[in-house]
């Protein structure tokens, strides 16, 4: 089902990297996008159904099996659930008390948050990189649409406004907590004053600037990239598809090698954003770093 | 692949589900995380006092032990000594009952000789009178004669 006769691999992958993008189009009005040049033009004002979509049902998931936890947890023995609760929790718990040296009680839930959230969007990645658009395409197909301009990725962590969302979450945060704990003469100070001392305070600036604008960008770019080399690499594989029997069997093989590889990058990448959320968070917490 | 209002809107859920999990979730399996901890740190302190507890124990019963074969050796000894007095006493008794006994007896025996010697006296005497009729070959009344068969009777 992957590359069939009506598209080329160019236009196979461009489905799957195309959102489903609802917004005001300049000449259609307001609607879904029917290809990518349509998204483009829509601009700011246009939402990714499929990113918002995937992302508050997962993050969903997280909450409601977490809460549903919480609700009848208990200090006795606990069950299987909380079992599992509690291991993610203590890891969560441990990772922050190693790295976070300042008292704030959002940081230990933001952390257990953005690892649970995150981890569970990467594991999207490992469905079955057809099976959802397929059927959804299908499904759409029901009520009048043509399945190929039925847009659908189901993994948001390859949407960079997913990324860029949390990055700049932890980034207001870090902003908020500098100026907080630090107040705005010493943040100022922070930015302007070293390495170099007063008299290069324009060198001092632009370095320290740099070091602090690059920490929500490589934090979103870094989860990003990965996901989605890692999502275009499932797209690949998947073109092998259609051929003869021995391409049929590689590409399975591959997709299967490609998968178990896949889920050390999720749980990598889910644990890197969390332990750098909270270094960030330690450091605006701190005086000197 | 564009950046659009996904990314407030993102923005916004995700300090929605942090704001979420900070409030309901964290809390309470953290404090039960806790209170688990606690739970079991009282438990071992409550077992090493247990311990030391038993310890304690071993030691107050072993003196109790010793205590109590001194005092079960002391009341042996009085036991033994109640036990010699009162054979004692038996023996004491007994031989005064004995005495007793053997003075009853003596003077029973006494009496029965005295009775039979009376007896025998009335017989002899009887005896004597018959055989003195049969001598005589004639009847002596007994009745004016009991004086001096009485007398004869007396030294026998």
């Amino acid at each position: 089902m992957a590359a069939t006769e009506t598209l080329t691999a160019e236009q196979y992958i461009q489905h799957h990297l195309t959102n489903l993008t609802f917004g005001l189009h300049p000449e259609h009005g307001l609607g879904l996008a029917h290809n990518s040049a349509e998204a483009a033009e829509m601009g700011f004002w246009a939402i990714n159904l499929d990113t918002m979509f995937f992302s508050i049902l997962l993050g969903g998931l997280f909450l409601w099996f977490f809460k549903g936890v919480a609700e009848r947890v208990s200090a006795g023995v606990p069950g299987a659930a909380q079992n599992f609760v509690e291991w993610i929790v203590d890891f969560v718990e441990d990772n922050v008390r190693g790295s976070f040296s300042g008292k704030n009680p959002m940081v230990a839930p933001l952390a257990l948050t953005i690892f649970a959230w995150v981890f569970l969007m990467n594991l999207m990645d490992l469905l079955p990189v057809d099976l959802v658009p397929y059927l959804f395409g299908q499904f759409m197909a029901l009520f009048g649409a043509d399945p190929h301009h039925v847009y659908l990725k189901i993994v948001p962590t390859t949407d960079p406004n997913a990324t860029f969302g949390m990055a700049l979450m932890v980034f207001i945060m870090v902003l908020y907590y500098s100026v907080k704990m630090k107040g705005v003469g010493g943040f100022l100070g922070e930015l302007t004053l070293q390495p170099f001392g007063k008299w290069g305070m324009p060198a001092n600036l632009v370095l320290e600037g740099i070091s602090l604008i690059s920490k929500p960008i490589s934090l979103a770019l870094r989860l990003f990239g990965n996901m989605y080399a890692g999502e275009m690499i499932f797209i690949l594989i998947a073109l092998l598809y259609g051929g003869s029997f021995v391409l049929n069997a590689t590409g399975g093989v591959l997709q299967f090698v490609w998968a178990v590889f896949h889920i050390l990058i999720i749980t990598l990448q889910a644990f890197i954003f969390m332990v750098l959320t909270i270094v960030y968070l330690d450091m605006a917490h701190q005086e000197h770093h | 692949m564009n950046i659009n209002l996904t990314l407030f809107a993102q923005m916004i859920t995700f300090a929605v589900f942090v704001g979420f999990c900070m409030k309901y979730v964290w809390p309470p399996i953290v404090n039960a995380l806790a209170e688990r901890k606690a739970k079991i740190a009282e438990g071992l302190a409550a077992a090493e006092r247990g311990h030391q507890e038993q310890a304690l124990g071993e030691q107050r019963a072993l003196e109790l032990m010793k205590e109590a074969k001194v005092s079960a050796a002391e009341i042996v000894g009085q036991a033994q000594k109640r036990a010699t007095d009162i054979v004692e006493e038996a023996k004491s008794d007994a031989r005064t009952e004995g005495d007793r006994l053997l003075a009853a007896a003596r003077a029973e025996i006494d009496q029965e000789t005295n009775r039979a010697r009376e007896e025998l006296r009335e017989r002899v005497s009887t005896l004597a009178v018959a055989a003195a009729e049969k001598i005589l070959q004639k009847e002596i009344n007994v009745d004016a004669h009991k004086s001096i068969v009485d007398s004869f009777a007396k030294q026998l």
